[in-house]
């Protein structure tokens, strides 16, 4: 057939002609022809099966195709995205300690690598099979050839296009009666139907694809602009939650507590407190005279005592604890009649009341002073009373008291 | 189009698929497959099923129990957003009670399918093609009844992204150190990849039933579906090796999938979750049901839609087989368990074991144990393999065992750990039945669509290992 080539097409075919299809009812008859139509050196030809028939590659001569590599890089891809991704979120963007683990371990990012690698892989399998098959493929002048229907039942064709340099109708004719088809039919391209979709389809794929951004771009929006109003929550099971809070009524019980008590004579761990002199002040039912031995007598308690007085004292007692705070004086200021004056703290008589008693006043409250054991922890209460003996000490100061160095500032 | 005349034109039979004479009814399931050669019977035997007008009453009967089934697991799910997971048994100590079970049991159901389109083809185990397609489509439909039970046991089943890594107000990303979020990457993956890869199958097929096509809606239908397939060999060259490359990339995920499904409890300190037996013991356990399902849903299946000439009495036996070997391989499991316990001289590891098989739950042990181990032995007798009734028999014994299997595993695990003081016994609820047979209903309604719209078998992939298809 090659000398077929070599006469230029002295019937030249009508432009609409697309190619001359053989029918073929077995797949050995398509082999045989595939191997002639190829030795006859047609480039632009095909053949059509209803299932892959073997051995049709090297009898076409189709070469190996580019499929696989791209799978490879797609899954090496995918594989790598996975451990950097891993790696950047745990250690780098958000550090999660999980039991002291490494933020990093290779072993434990390890199962998401592989299956990131199979997923991007398969994706890309897929994808790249219908891209590099010119899929999906609505029309071909094949459609509308009544014969060709059954490519997809039981009978095989070849197909050689018009278009092929070395297409010449006779000949090519020739070349296809003689492969024992089962028929030859010329198949016309479909000049009739448009190449394109209808415009309303287009516009309508249009349409829905400038929607289907409109909600990307209402969350972009919402990312960079800032609001007054509390974030919308579509369920509200966080905001208006089951459960029951400390006060509220609970018909489940008798006493309709939400807050159950403890059973009676409940004492929770390091809550016994049976250390009267830490605790309470008293030594054998008498105010202690001396601090508890859980107190350490240093400059770190005063300091401490000298802050936690600032907090809870100066309000009422003032600064240098002579009864001249902001709340008295507020009080003054109102003319409130029955306000009854903070202690001076420097009177005799509380200089010579005993360490105990003064945390017990602390502690329990004293006339219209409220007791102060909720809010100061004990050993905190302690450190006050330590600067408070200081302070006491400091207000009955004499000149010999002050150090010789600092003596010409009091002149 | 102009008449050619110098070319052999064909003469005699109709060129193309048009058919004359059809009954409108199921009658056509029960008759042999029309055609002249064996390719246009295998068509026809298959097609036929998807182009019936009118499908037999019980078709539609199963489907509106089907969809009872279903209804009843909306409503089950419905109550459970509104209500919270207390409707279901789950307490202290069992925290993962039938929910997790149930996820356990459909995914390993979903690994058949894959196993059959995968590890089979690459194994040249042509018989596969009688029951792929049918499999790979059971296997997405268990794997979408597997993904309710985790979706729900969240707690929050309206927040289900919050597995995945998106970025979000929080500034959080998943912890991608837990076999919990492995399993979310695990499970997705072997989702997508499975669809792809029963869609790829499908291409070809629905490009038949596209030209086969009477009626102008199942012809653009199955014509978008199809993509333009027209079985150029070009493009069956690209797409054997697209199918090749997806098998091989399934092999190792198959695999995987239940191993990362079996780190959820192998990683966690508990005795009898804490070892290093579980991804392969998971993995033979979930081919044991998948196949006892498959084989569940095709021996009524071949009958009911005429398929006996496709899917053999021999494919059912291999099947078999396949259960045998596999139940056998769950049954030494349960025996090294057994073993490695008395072996790890760890009393509490000891004490779990014991109590499995004659603590509280031994009523639940003794069932899987003889659903799984002792009535699958029966496949040694051929009779047993070649009769239907048995094979059916065993095959549900053997799905209702791989379930008591994971009931076993999570329940007697949890329910009695190391403080005597913290044990438990977990009760179901109500709810726990109705969500667990909503899934069923979920399932079967996918499956019976699926049967009556798609091609039950590949079509194509049958005609390719057809003794005509070689010339002998």
């Amino acid at each position: 057939m090659s000398e077929s080539a070599e006469t230029p097409a002295v019937v030249k075919e009508p432009e609409q002609l697309h190619g001359l299809l053989a029918e073929y009812t077995t797949p050995e008859e398509l082999l045989q022809a595939a191997r002639r139509v190829k030795d006859a050196g047609y480039s632009r030809w095909d053949t059509f099966s209803p299932f892959p028939v073997h051995g049709i590659d090297p009898a076409m001569g189709i070469k190996r195709t580019v499929l696989p590599w791209i799978v490879l890089v797609a899954g090496l891809t995918g594989g790598s995205l996975a451990l950097f991704f891993q790696w950047w979120t745990s250690s780098v963007d958000y550090r999660w300690i999980v039991s002291g683990k490494p933020f990093w371990s290779i072993p434990a990012n390890i199962p998401i690598t592989f299956e990131l690698t199979v997923l991007f892989a398969a994706l890309s399998c897929f994808v790249s099979m219908l891209v590099l098959n010119k899929l999906p493929l609505p029309s071909h002048p094949l459609d509308r050839y009544k014969r060709f229907a059954r490519v997809t039942n039981d009978r095989f064709f070849v197909l050689i296009q018009a278009s092929d340099p070395r297409f010449d109708r006779r000949e090519t004719a020739k070349l296809l009666d003689a492969t024992n088809p089962r028929a030859v039919e010329a198949v016309m391209e479909d000049t009739a139907s448009s190449a394109t979709l209808p415009r309303g389809v287009i516009y309508g794929l249009v349409m829905l694809a400038s929607a289907a951004t409109v909600p990307f771009a209402l969350a972009m929006l919402a990312r960079v602009s800032t609001s007054e109003r509390p974030r919308v929550h579509i369920v509200p099971d966080m905001d208006w939650q089951e459960k029951f809070k400390a006060q509220r009524e609970n018909h489940f019980f008798e006493d309709k507590r939400a807050m159950r008590l403890d059973v009676a004579g409940t004492v929770a761990q390091g809550e016994l407190r049976d250390d009267d002199h830490f605790y309470r002040g008293k030594v054998g039912g008498a105010f202690a005279k001396t601090f508890p031995a859980q107190v350490d007598i240093s400059m770190q308690t005063m300091e401490r005592g000298r802050e936690r007085f600032g907090v809870y004292c100066t309000p009422c007692h003032g600064v240098d604890g002579g009864g001249q705070g902001m709340v008295h004086q507020r009080a003054r200021a109102l003319l409130q009649g029955t306000w009854v004056p903070p202690t001076d703290l420097h009177q005799e008589n509380l200089a010579y009341k005993s360490v105990g008693e003064l945390f017990d006043s602390m502690s329990r409250g004293i006339r219209n002073m409220p007791p102060y054991a909720r809010q100061i922890d004990t050993a905190d209460r302690w450190a006050i009373v330590l600067y408070l003996r200081a302070l006491q000490r400091s207000g009955a100061a004499k000149l010999e008291d002050v150090p010789e160095s600092e003596r010409g500032g009091l002149k | 189009m102009a008449a050619v005349g110098d070319l052999k034109d064909w003469q005699g039979e109709t060129p193309s698929n048009e058919r004359t004479d059809e009954p409108k009814d199921a009658r056509i399931w029960q008759r042999e497959p029309r055609g002249d050669n064996p390719f246009a019977q295998i068509t026809d035997a298959v097609v036929r099923i998807v182009e019936t007008p009118k499908p037999p009453r019980a078709w539609y009967i199963a489907l509106a129990i089907s969809l009872s089934w279903l209804g009843l697991f909306g409503m089950s799910v419905g109550l459970l957003v509104w209500n919270g997971i207390g409707i279901w048994g789950n307490m202290n100590p069992v925290g993962w009670g039938w929910d997790i079970v149930n996820f356990v049991f459909w995914v390993g159901i979903g690994h058949a399918g894959t196993l059959i389109s995968a590890i089979l083809f690459l194994l040249r185990q042509n018989w596969r093609t009688a029951i792929n397609r049918a499999a790979e489509a059971m296997t997405i439909f268990a794997v979408i009844c597997a993904l309710m039970f985790p979706a729900l046991h969240i707690g929050r089943p309206w927040l289900p992204y919050w597995m995945l890594p998106i970025p979000n107000q929080m500034q959080m990303w998943p912890q991608f150190r837990s076999p919990l979020d492995w399993d979310v990457f695990a499970v997705g993956t072997y989702f997508t990849v499975s669809l792809t890869f029963w869609f790829m199958g499908l291409i070809p097929d629905f490009a038949t039933i596209r030209d086969r096509a009477d009626t102008t809606l199942r012809r653009l239908v199955y014509g978008v579906l199809a993509m333009g397939w027209r079985g150029s060999s070009r493009q069956w060259h690209r797409y054997e090796r697209a199918y090749l490359i997806l098998a091989a990339l399934s092999t190792p995920l198959v695999l995987s999938v239940h191993s990362v499904v079996s780190f959820d409890f192998a990683t966690s300190q508990l005795p009898g979750w804490h070892t290093t037996i579980f991804p392969p013991y998971f993995v033979a356990g979930a081919i044991f049901s998948g196949f006892a399902m498959v084989m569940t849903l095709l021996i009524p299946a071949r009958e009911f839609f005429g398929l006996k000439s496709i899917i053999e009495m021999r494919h059912l036996e291999l099947m078999t087989k396949v259960i045998l070997a596999t139940g056998t391989m769950v049954g030494y499991a349960y025996a090294m368990e057994f073993f490695i316990a008395w072996y790890s001289a760890s009393s509490y590891e000891q004490f779990t074991f014991i109590n499995r098989a004659f603590g509280p739950y031994a009523w639940a042990y003794w069932a899987m144990v003889s659903c799984n181990v002792i009535f699958p032995q029966l496949f040694w007798f051929r009779k047993v393999r070649t009769n239907l009734g048995a094979m059916m028999v065993i095959c549900v014994l053997v799905n209702v065992g791989m379930w008591f299997e994971r009931f076993v595993i999570i329940a007697t695990s949890l329910a009695r750990d190391f403080l005597p003081g913290a044990w438990g016994y977990f009760v179901p609820t109500l709810f726990d039945f109705t969500t667990f047979l909503g899934t069923f209903g979920l399932f079967f309604t996918l499956f019976l669509l699926f049967c009556r719209y798609l091609p039950m078998v590949a079509v194509a992939e049958v005609k390719a290992i057809h003794p005509a298809a070689h010339g002998h």
